[in-house]
């Protein structure tokens, strides 16, 4: 990581360059139209969507089909618009990244502040489970919520969600202790610091990069969830992917396209806005993520 | 403890031992017993339910889990679904091209933007963004453009391009190719971001030293960067096959697994039969092949990384 952000010597001539810019605009381009044509056309009246192109800016200008989709839209039977599935996704995502977040800084601190023997499988168990496809759960898992009572409630999906987000949160904070200098710990140690103390005085004090990317990464996946929201949730406990699912693809009436396209960028603006604030911690939280080890 | 009530002064002093004894035992204990719960819950809950799927894949479980054990016979139906095997290539079409020209998009956009570009703290957030959006989002969002009614070809029409075409969303052969498109929007920023964490980690001297020798642009990366960059492409690799492997939601919001069952893959099938279906002898032993798929590839590359790791 010495020369992590050091700028290639490959030198390129002004054709090249021309070339170059004209790529990465062209790119740019391919990633931002679709967002584009989705803010586009979510405040333009229906007629004017099926006539029009979908390029073109709004000749009428509408905010009727922002409101449709968080508050009057039909989903499933109830025409209540988004919002309470945004509250539900809220409710289920904010406890759940505090949870795994903290569990995972602790674990992190024990597996490379307090090793022991074996601690080397219990972090491979721990990694491997990050990977696992979700459907080998589902099964015993729908049964577990049942019987401890959380099935269908959005306390079933923070269970859900703290435990198998465990595996992520452990594998950050490892690696970020596992740079932390020993020494440090052991002088305290010899000072008469406990466990907790050393954690909370030392190194919790300087986790704040970490924790940031830590808690982006755990808010973006969870928000984002659809397979355990499917499938552990009910009408009154879905997150707002399920709901926005259940908007787009309901068969009845006519489709009302800027509708569903309000809805989808509602759904996606908490993670765009914890993107646009804090993206450099979101590429280094996708990275640590691809990178293991 | 009857010893203690006749030698006070002794038994005080073994209690104190003994305390002091217990809290040092704590101390040394408590590292794992923090760890513990974490431990045990992921026992439970990722390889103890990995057992009840497996258990469950070699019985006749219809809408609740039974144990009636049917040996292999729901691998053996499995294997003669055709949807099974159609989820199966619709797996090898959509992992293979999405691996590819993931990997390839990728490369090319990181070796541009790493070329001194002057707007690249404005261009990496534009290429990366769609990674922050759901996967029902972006499904939501494609799912319009590829429309032939109203999306893209509508749009060509009213722009004068009359004879343009594109049904491939409506069409059961070419459906499959749309959630690739879709896939690919989603993630090669992603992958650009991998290789040029890859390629501002290499040594500047090797390619002055190619540049002294007079090798072209061209040669230099093709002879020497990319083939540095040989770890980077094994972590796309490992990132971009486990995530096709997985891939739900995708498929759900943008075609539902049809027109017909044409799009569907191996994670819709599992839920389906599962839940929709109550055949859950044959949904537990399609998970069971999709997590066979992923160890696969994952397990050999954590195997390595912990042991590199390790040196």
């Amino acid at each position: 990581m010495a020369h992590a952000t050091q700028e290639t010597a490959v030198r390129t001539n002004v054709v090249v360059r021309a070339l170059i810019y004209t790529g990465l605009l062209f790119f740019a381009g391919y990633y931002l139209v679709p967002l584009y044509v989705m803010l586009v056309n979510s405040v333009k009246p229906l007629d004017e969507i099926r006539q029009g192109d979908m390029m073109s800016l709004p000749a009428l200008f509408t905010l009727d089909p922002w409101y449709s989709a968080w508050s009057t839209a039909q989903i499933g039977v109830q025409p209540t618009g988004l919002k309470p599935y945004f509250i539900n996704s809220i409710v289920m995502v904010v406890p759940a990244v505090a949870i795994s977040t903290l569990l995972g800084a602790l674990n992190g601190y024990v597996l490379t502040k307090w090793r022991f023997r074996g601690d080397g499988i219990v972090f491979g168990l721990l990694l491997f489970a990050c990977f696992i496809p979700f459907q080998i759960v589902l099964i015993p898992m729908a049964r577990l919520l049942g019987l401890v009572g959380l099935a269908g409630s959005v306390s079933g999906l923070v269970l859900v969600h703290v435990v198998y987000g465990l595996g992520f949160t452990t594998l950050f904070f490892r690696n970020y202790y596992d740079a932390f200098p020993t020494e440090l710990i052991r002088a305290a140690q010899i000072d008469g610091a406990g466990f907790f103390r050393i954690f909370w005085r030392i190194l919790l004090p300087s986790s704040g990069p970490i924790i940031v990317v830590t808690v982006i990464w755990q808010f973006t996946n969870i928000w984002n969830d659809f397979l355990f929201g499917v499938s552990f949730s009910d009408v009154d406990s879905q997150p707002v992917t399920v709901a926005l699912n259940n908007l787009v693809s309901s068969s009845t009436g006519v489709k009302e396209y800027n509708v569903h396209f309000a809805g989808a960028v509602l759904a996606a603006l908490p993670t765009l806005i914890v993107y646009i604030v804090s993206g450099r911690y979101f590429v280094r939280g996708l990275m640590a993520g691809a990178v293991k080890g | 403890m009857s010893v203690s009530q006749e030698i006070p002064v002794a038994a005080a002093k073994a209690a104190a031992g003994a305390s002091a004894g217990t809290v040092e035992w704590l101390q040394r204990a408590l590292p794992k017993v923090v760890l513990a719960p974490s431990f045990v819950i992921i026992l439970i809950v990722v390889y103890g339910f990995i057992l009840f799927t497996g258990v469950l894949s070699f019985t006749d479980s219809k809408i609740l889990p039974s144990f009636n054990w049917v040996g292999w016979q729901n691998y053996v139906k499995l294997w003669g679904f055709r949807n099974w095997i159609t989820a199966l290539q619709n797996l090898a079409i959509f992992g293979s091209l999405y691996i590819l020209l993931c990997s390839a998009i990728g490369l090319f956009l990181a070796i541009l933007i790493d070329q001194k570009i002057r707007i690249e703290g404005l261009l990496r957030p534009i290429y990366l963004y769609p990674m922050a959006l759901s996967f029902i989002v972006t499904g939501t969002a494609w799912k319009w453009f590829l429309d032939p009614g109203i999306g893209l070809a509508n749009t060509m029409h009213q722009w004068g391009w009359e004879s343009f075409a594109f049904n491939w969303i409506k069409d059961g052969k070419m459906a499959i190719y749309c959630i690739v498109i879709a896939a690919i929007w989603q993630s090669s920023g992603f992958v650009m971001a991998m290789f040029l964490a890859g390629l501002r980690g290499i040594d500047n001297e090797i390619v002055k030293a190619a540049q002294i020798d007079g090798a072209s642009n061209f040669n230099l990366y093709r002879r020497i960067i990319i083939p540095i960059l040989r770890p980077a492409f094994l972590s796309v690799f490992v990132v971009l096959a486990h995530l096709a492997i997985k891939s739900y939601d995708l498929v759900i919001a943008l075609t539902g697994g049809g027109p017909g069952r044409a799009t569907e893959l191996p994670a819709t099938f599992m839920y389906s039969y599962t839940f929709t279906r109550n055949e859950m002898g044959i949904g537990a032993s399609s998970a069971v092949i999709m997590l066979m798929m992923i160890a696969s590839v994952i397990v050999p590359y954590l195997y390595s990384e912990l042991r590199r790791g390790k040196r």
